[in-house]
């Protein structure tokens, strides 16, 4: 099994099905030719010709609302917002078009799309390439949101993503793309959507989490092993809708919760998560149940040291472990 | 006889006056119905049949993919919507095969017809159509999609996002501007800064043109040049078909606020149904008494299908919970 960065596992995703279904195409800004600003779309333009892999005039809400149109003849686009920052343009077409075709024509009409985007910090991008932009979308019923966490996740969730029959968000870390690399089989292997996943086994403290946060928690969680404090990290995977069960269920087994997103704390996931765990959990709970998130200001600032304080890491992870696991 | 010098038949242009008039019935019928309390909300055509009729009897239902815009009765009834079926739509019915009731009037979509499902954010729907032309380039189609839209949404960002894609890979798309000079209150001048719509053409690289859409003829004429250069490979076309509001905006707005009495009574005299019914009476095309039958097989069928509608039942309310997503 070779191992793989998590942006190779997503372009080889994009091969396999582009391979696999005449159908699958990809447009964008920049991903033909050059292969994408982040080379997420390498080599499909060489490998499928510009009528499979589109370069788009420069303009999301076209990108979106062409990929619906394509989706409701009958294929199955994946198009590529250059920056989740750059969504915004594309909202109404996702939110009011994407999301409620099905609904809103009673099951006649329906629209497979996938929209990937790169997301999040910690690569000097500043306020407009550093965005976490999930919870915008969640809430809207129509839509399922995805987030991996590894190159493993990452194959598998966009496969199952471009077979799906209903509208993805695919936001990948843009810091994970080179930072992560794992074993990723060269098989055809999906990894459901809607399904969160145990990362690490443990029964003192639980940890949910999703996106380069659980590389992070991983990471805080080896140190406090060394003490003898065992965390259970839950990848949630798919951040709309939430696998409920499994939330309950990793909240139900240690008492203690923490909740970690690098987004905004107030309206994130996290919030959503945190009131699942009270609707269900709040008497098997030993501590309230505590979130770790980015600070309620616009967007993450340039100069480093803002940065740095904005941007989630392992240090940050670990002191707010610590705590819970000593209340 | 200029019909004829078209390529159409006697039968095309009484099936195209037929369905001018079947669409203006069922308009005048949900107003009445909206007025009696029994359906809550109206959104018209009245004045725009005869444009609507004349670009869709330019296009093949068959084949080609529709786009509308909530006025477009008229269009939807030439791809294969029937009496019964916007009955339905009026009073939310679960019937109603553009949403099973969950959506207002006008707000159509039927797969089987190829009508492409449409919302109320307005101009949403161009990217779509421009979508659907894509793919059907992508699999070596020869059909045309149509989308259409009223002046006031050509101001929309989906407008030119959508007609500028289409112009860069010259996609067979025909833009349809239903101009009836008013968007709700704001007129034409306050609306778009160019001298026509028609105009904005130029800078998507395709041909721009302004037509008289009170006549049917015309209409189907330039649309069905649009379909030939987009056949051609020559790319879309925007057609403005300069029309009349004969109606408020909907049934929750009242124009005489903002238009003048003369204005309401001077358009009335532009009626595009009358002076097509007297082009095909001076033609001999149809007569008297064929028109008297059209009419009573028109007030029948409409009646039919309002009692037929009414009667019919609403979706049970746990319904609302089906096709968020697709069922496993």
């Amino acid at each position: 099994m070779p191992m793989m960065s998590y942006i190779d596992a997503i372009t080889l995703a994009m091969k396999e099905e582009m391979e696999r279904d005449p159908n699958v195409f990809v447009l964008g800004e920049d991903v033909g030719h050059k292969g994408g600003v982040f080379k997420a779309t390498k080599g499909l333009h060489e490998q499928f010709g510009e009528a499979r892999v589109l370069d788009t005039p420069l303009a999301e809400s076209a990108i979106v609302g062409v990929a619906i149109g394509a989706a409701m003849y009958g294929k199955r686009p994946i198009a590529e917002m250059q920056f989740a920052d750059f969504i915004m343009p594309a909202v109404n077409q996702i939110v009011s078009e994407a999301a409620k075709m099905r609904y809103r024509s009673n099951n006649d009409w329906h629209c497979p799309l996938v929209v990937r985007a790169p997301f999040g910090g910690g690569v000097h991008g500043a306020l407009y390439h550093s965005q976490s932009v999930e919870a915008l979308f969640a809430g809207t019923p129509g839509l399922k949101i995805v987030i991996p966490s590894t190159p493993y996740d990452a194959k598998g969730l966009l496969k199952a993503a471009v077979r799906d029959e209903d509208p993805v968000l695919f936001f990948e870390h843009k810091r994970a793309y080179r930072l992560l690399k794992g074993n990723v089989p060269e098989d055809d292997y999906i990894v459901p959507i809607g399904k969160a996943d145990v990362k690490r086994e443990g029964s003192d403290i639980t940890v949910i989490t999703y996106g380069l946060c659980v590389h992070f928690a991983m990471q805080a969680a080896d140190r406090l092993a060394s003490d003898g404090i065992e965390v259970e990290i839950v990848d949630l995977r798919t951040v709309y809708p939430l696998d409920k069960e499994a939330i309950i269920e990793a909240a139900k087994k240690t008492g203690k919760v923490l909740l970690v997103t690098e987004d905004n704390k107030e309206g994130s996931i996290m919030s959503e998560v945190a009131a699942i765990i009270s609707e269900h959990c709040l008497f098997d709970l030993d501590a309230p149940i505590r979130r770790l998130a980015g600070p309620d200001v616009p967007a993450m600032p340039y100069a480093p040291t803002m940065e740095k304080f904005f941007m989630m890491n392992p240090d940050k992870i670990e002191h707010a472990m610590r705590e819970l696991a000593a209340f | 006889m200029k019909h004829q010098e078209l390529g159409l038949s006697n039968e095309q242009v009484i099936d195209m006056y037929y369905t001018m008039l079947l669409a203006r019935k069922l308009d005048e019928r949900m107003w009445l119905l909206n007025r009696s309390g029994k359906v809550p909300f109206v959104i018209s055509g009245q004045g725009q049949e005869a444009a609507q009729v004349g670009a869709a009897f330019a296009l093949n239902p068959q084949e080609d993919y529709v786009a509308p815009y909530y006025r477009d009765l008229a269009v939807v009834l030439r791809f294969g919507m029937t009496a019964k079926h916007i009955m339905l739509s009026a009073f939310a019915k679960a019937e109603d095969p553009n949403s099973g009731g969950r959506q207002m009037p006008g707000h159509f979509g039927y797969k089987k017809g190829n009508i492409l499902s449409g919302s109320s954010p307005v101009a949403t729907q161009i990217p779509h159509a421009v979508g659907v032309a894509l793919a059907g380039k992508m699999d070596g189609k020869d059909f045309v999609t149509f989308v259409s839209l009223g002046e006031g949404s050509t101001n929309q960002g989906d407008f030119h996002e959508g007609l500028n894609f289409a112009g860069v890979h010259k996609l067979p798309v025909i833009t349809f501007v239903e101009n009836n000079r008013y968007a709700i209150s704001v007129p034409f001048e306050k609306q778009v800064a160019s001298a026509t719509v028609a105009e904005r053409a130029s800078s998507y690289g395709m041909q721009g043109v302004r037509v008289d859409g009170t006549d049917p003829l015309e209409v189907y004429r330039v649309t069905k040049e649009a379909v030939a250069r987009a056949k051609n490979g020559e790319g879309g076309t925007i057609i403005e078909a300069m029309t009349l509001r004969l109606t408020a905006h909907s049934s929750d707005d009242d124009q005489r606020q903002y238009r003048s009495s003369e204005e309401l009574e001077a358009q009335k005299e532009q009626d595009p149904l009358p002076r097509f019914e007297a082009y095909l009476v001076e033609h001999g095309v149809l007569d008297t008494a064929a028109l008297e039958n059209m009419h009573q097989d028109i007030k029948q069928l409409v009646n039919e299908a309002t009692d037929y509608a009414e009667e019919a039942p609403y979706a049970t309310p746990e319904t609302a919970l089906q096709y968020v997503y697709g069922e496993e």
